[in-house]
């Protein structure tokens, strides 16, 4: 079959996501530089403690421990680059109708259940998607619900009295700490999980997101015509 | 060039790669930007303790934070009595020796004139405030306390009229061991305090007795004990903290 050249993603959405993944692996950096110096959370109930978050080895093998300083400079910093990136494409994907593509519909919830599963092994069929799957929609809607959280909170901590109306609304100073914190922790979640997925999606969706295309099978002139609209 | 004449045109497998080639070298030069950005960020001379262009960021947010979102009628969140938690001693710097409390004076230096000495019960004759806020620790934990004392702004206009068009104020423990540096409109907001009062009792040794200052716009650091010196400058005076890569405005 002719093979013809697809544009998977568009240019500024290429450059929007390779700038905002050293940016954010340097906040999370930064961050735990600046959690390090008081890090009362943990995974437990009542009076049991699973899980330190984080153990003293944690930061000592890593060189995270004594660099409040550094780590609370380094995040002030940064922040603008993160969250002017990140404005810019929640910007951009809403003038360029992108958002079309990428906002969950109805039926993505239920077919998003059908995509984990498929992936997860099951012998699910996958139904029929544009872009992205539903599960993709969900997820990349929801990270950049959570980069937003992220700026609002972490303003709330950030300025809690001139803001207090700001820290009010995240339930308060601790709180606005506490929901920081854990939404970094989605970021190292929503990273593994990412990358096990490309890993699965292979060399050519890895390599459009680089270069943007793909080859793709031409479609016949019955296809074209049942897409035709 | 695929399109100039008299060139077969690129099949789209040879398009591909073209393109492919191009975009990797590209992420290939971004990568090794990212990489020596970071490595001239973390390895530029040092200001105060942190490397210099993290330090002009921190100004440029301190310009940012002053024009567009400070203002004395923004205050700290207050809290009912029920709600003080037991704050703990987190610092001793400057107070190593202990001192005679009854000999103990304000050594205050007004923007213009003659330095003068102030007196524990010249503060206290000026009206009481009280206050129940969150007092913030740079470290990230926080404890609900109730203070009482001057406000710093009255005692400013008392006892140094005229220095509040400085652009800064100053203040030292007895014997220079810890001091801070804050800008004016923090020192004249109207929750900033000279405090004598801590949870219902006198302010003991430990929390800075005689006189300490409670500043919920800033971060603990900048809350000095056992005030020995008050000054009114154009300068920014020395910081403790701000001189061990802590940002000096450190503001709330």
């Amino acid at each position: 079959m002719l093979k013809i050249l697809e544009e998977k993603h568009k240019l500024a959405t290429r450059w929007f996501h390779w700038i905002n993944f050293p940016v954010l692996a340097a906040m999370i950096y930064s961050g735990v530089l600046i959690y390090w110096s008081y890090d009362p959370y943990r995974i437990g109930l009542g009076n049991v403690t699973l899980f330190h978050l984080f153990p003293t080895k944690f930061y000592e093998r890593l060189g995270l421990d004594g660099n409040l300083a550094l780590g609370m400079a380094l995040h002030f910093v940064l922040a603008w680059i993160f969250a002017l990136n990140g404005i810019a494409y929640v910007a951009y994907t809403f003038i360029s109708g992108e958002w079309r593509e990428l906002l969950p519909e109805r039926r993505s919830f239920g077919e998003a259940v059908q995509v984990a599963m498929h992936d997860a092994g099951f012998k699910v069929p996958l139904p029929p998607q544009g872009r992205y799957n539903a599960a993709q929609r969900i997820t990349y809607s929801a990270i950049i619900v959570m980069g937003w959280l992220s700026l609002v909170t972490g303003l709330a901590i950030y300025k809690p009295a001139q803001l207090h109306w700001l820290t009010a609304l995240c339930g308060g100073y601790e709180w606005a700490r506490w929901e920081h914190f854990w939404l970094m922790m989605g970021y190292v979640a929503f990273f593994a999980i990412h990358i096990a997925q490309v890993v699965r999606a292979g060399w050519a969706n890895f390599r459009a997101m680089v270069c943007g295309y793909d080859l793709a099978g031409r479609p016949s002139v019955k296809e074209e015509r049942a897409h035709g609209d | 060039m695929a399109t100039e004449k008299g060139k077969t045109p690129l099949t789209p497998e040879q398009e591909l790669a073209r393109r492919s080639r191009r975009s990797f070298v590209a992420l290939g030069a971004g990568a090794v930007g990212a990489a020596a950005g970071w490595y001239w960020l973390n390895n530029s001379p040092l200001e105060d303790e942190i490397p210099h262009p993290l330090r002009s960021v921190l100004r440029v947010n301190e310009k940012v934070v002053r024009k567009a979102l400070y203002s004395e009628g923004h205050l700290a969140r207050t809290y009912p009595a029920s709600a003080i938690g037991r704050i703990k001693v987190n610092g001793e710097i400057g107070m190593e020796e202990p001192i005679d409390v009854s000999a103990w004076h304000i050594e205050l230096a007004p923007f213009e004139g003659q330095e003068r000495h102030i007196s524990l019960a010249d503060v206290r004759s000026l009206p009481r405030f009280e206050e129940i806020i969150d007092f913030k620790c740079v470290e990230g934990w926080s404890t609900v306390t109730q203070f009482a004392g001057a406000r710093l702004s009255d005692f400013t206009a008392k006892y140094a009229p005229g220095s509040e068009k400085a652009a800064y104020v100053g203040m030292q423990c007895p014997g220079n061991g810890y001091y801070v540096g804050f800008d004016m409109p923090s020192a004249l907001h109207p929750q900033t305090l000279l405090a004598w009062e801590m949870n219902g009792a006198p302010l003991s040794d430990k929390h800075g007795a005689p006189l300490r200052l409670v500043m919920p716009v800033k971060y603990g650091i900048k809350n000095i004990k056992r005030i020995g010196r008050i000054e009114y400058t154009n300068k920014p005076p020395a910081d403790y903290w701000g001189e061990q890569g802590y940002d000096y405005y450190s503001g709330l």
